[in-house]
């Protein structure tokens, strides 16, 4: 039967050094038991670093973690039984097939996939009509369902996700969010991490990691509404004079390109009409102002500065 | 006046029975930012391979700077520059002998090399870190390095194969920075990326579904054909059919 802790992950002030590098840096976080909870940032935040730790495959310096209420170095047995871990780099046996693979995992954990089809069966139907072929053989989107079934099949109590996302093609990436929002259903805990900010809105909280610190812990909407800098989004018919003009101006703070517009932050209000009599006497056309809602992005920029 | 760097015709590639580029065309022009887009599987990296001289066509035309993909392979080669997450420089090789090392493969003089080489070290602010190895690098500077040995021997177009993944979003604009830069200075930029936020960035981008380009415009008026709120929307709705 589950058996309901009051933390899922717990950690607490878990510092990991690398020779002179911390790459993970005084780092304390609880995911609640049920929840869908994102580390967000870039390479070398120090997000898998931290997922080693709870998978028990490496020792934290100083700081404590629990797992499923085990702790990380003490009962590490205990948590192995316990935890589905998807490494960032893909992990299976590139020359067993895929039906091989997923029977492996299932016998290594004691288990058969009979026993928890239920929990792949979504997952594995796309699967099925290459069941015969060898993983390495795979397309990207592909080998991340294959490793998300066999992290899921022996019916884990929470599920640890390094990256399952990066290097695969929007529509994978949609589908495998789509399938964490029905794993989550079944009362599996999730941890998963991403260097793209736009999955954040994906997620019940998110953790905002640079350097190996917590930028920032909150749900994606709390986020959001903690930025308080006054932002406007502007266009012109030149970007790249745009950013340069931008940042000649004395009332700008940061002005960088976001797709199609440039995201400007100013020292105190500033008109969108100041703005666009600005532009116009450096000679920009078809010139357009106006206010922006930030995004977590906007949020990330904020923070690190 | 402003010519087509890139020119593609019924461009098609067929391995065996399967035909992995379907009679694409488009033209991208002198200074463009263009975006080339497609699902895993969808043919983009075999129409990049076309496009850079790697890979003869079956059939179709198709010129790159000038010179013609299936005659003039090697020119082409020679007149463009080209980057990739995957593979950009050597991991240990210092910065400055990747710099050397590029302008040697361009043909480059020694004199020219060494100009190009202060110039970009300090372009980049990298003075200080120009006897360490590459591999030691943080992701974005590499990045950033990988982009201009890319444009060292002055090529009029430079591809760019998925090369902004995974690092923080300051350091992500810096290297559209760097796009938009050697844009206004007329070098054609053609880039392919899985990350549709990205795609935002193009003037203009292509949307490749199983071998053929399903749609091709600005994102802004892709977003408007497709009633979409982002390029993430179209993408899903054309890839999904």
């Amino acid at each position: 039967m589950y058996n309901p802790v009051p933390s899922a992950i717990k950690i607490s002030s878990i510092t990991k050094s690398f020779g002179k590098v911390k790459a993970v840096d005084d780092v304390s976080f609880d995911v609640r038991p049920g929840e869908l909870f994102g580390l967000i940032g870039p390479d070398g935040a120090g997000k898998t670093t931290l997922f080693r730790i709870l998978a028990t495959l490496l020792l934290p310096d100083a700081g404590e973690a629990t797992v499923l209420g085990f702790d990380a170095v003490k009962n590490y047995g205990e948590i192995r039984r316990r935890i589905g871990y998807m490494p960032g780099r893909f992990s299976l046996y590139q020359d067993l097939t895929v039906q091989e693979n997923l029977e492996f995992f299932a016998a290594i954990f004691g288990t058969s996939i009979e026993k928890n089809y239920h929990l792949i069966q979504e997952i594995y139907d796309q699967l099925k009509p290459f069941k015969n072929r060898r993983a390495g053989a795979l397309s990207g989107g592909m080998k991340q369902k294959l490793a998300l079934s066999c992290a899921l099949i022996h019916q884990p109590e929470l599920l640890l996700l390094d990256e399952p996302t990066t290097g695969v093609d929007a529509v994978s990436r949609k589908e495998f969010w789509d399938m964490l929002d029905r794993i989550k259903a079944l009362g599996i805990s999730i941890l998963v991490s991403t260097p793209y900010m736009d999955e954040a809105s994906r997620c019940d909280r998110i953790a905002l990691i640079q350097h190996g610190r917590i930028l920032s812990l909150d749900t994606p909407d709390g986020l959001l509404r903690s930025y308080k800098k006054p932002l406007l989004a502007v266009r012109t018919a030149s970007m790249y004079q745009l950013i340069q003009d931008l940042r000649g101006n004395e009332m700008t703070d940061t002005a960088f390109p976001f797709g199609e517009y440039l995201h400007l932050t100013t020292k105190g209000r500033v008109e969108e009409a100041a703005v666009t009599a600005f532009l116009r006497s450096k000679g920009h056309e078809k010139i357009e102002v106006r206010q922006a809602e930030a995004t977590v992005e906007d949020c990330f920029m904020a923070l690190m500065q | 006046m402003k010519m087509e760097a890139i020119k593609a015709n019924n461009l098609t590639k067929k391995f065996g029975a399967f035909t992995a580029v379907d009679t694409i065309s488009f033209e991208v022009r002198e200074g463009e930012v263009f975006g080339f887009l497609g699902a895993n599987g969808a043919g983009k990296t075999t129409a990049m391979k076309m496009l850079t001289g790697l890979l003869s066509p079956t059939s179709g035309e198709g010129s790159v700077a000038g010179f013609d993909v299936y005659k003039e392979a090697e020119k082409i080669k020679r007149n463009i520059g080209y980057m990739s997450q995957k593979f950009a420089l050597y991991d240990d090789l210092t910065v400055r002998e990747n710099v050397r090392f590029f302008g040697g493969i361009y043909g480059l003089r020694r004199r020219e090399v060494l100009d190009k080489t202060e110039r970009l070290l300090e372009e980049l602010e990298l003075q200080s870190v120009e006897k360490q190895q590459v591999g030691s690098l943080p992701l974005g500077w590499k990045q950033r390095l990988a982009f201009s040995v890319a444009l060292l021997h002055d090529p009029r177009i430079v591809f760019l194969d998925e090369p902004t993944g995974g690092v923080d979003p300051i350091t992500r604009r810096q290297f559209w920075e760097m796009i938009y830069k050697a844009a206004a200075q007329g070098v054609t930029v053609f880039v392919t990326t899985h990350y549709m936020d990205e795609a935002e960035y193009c003037d203009r981008v292509s949307i490749m579904v199983n071998g053929k380009i399903e749609a091709l415009d600005t994102p802004g008026a892709l977003k408007q054909q497709f009633g979409a709120g982002s390029m993430d929307e179209v993408f899903l709705k054309l890839a999904r059919g």
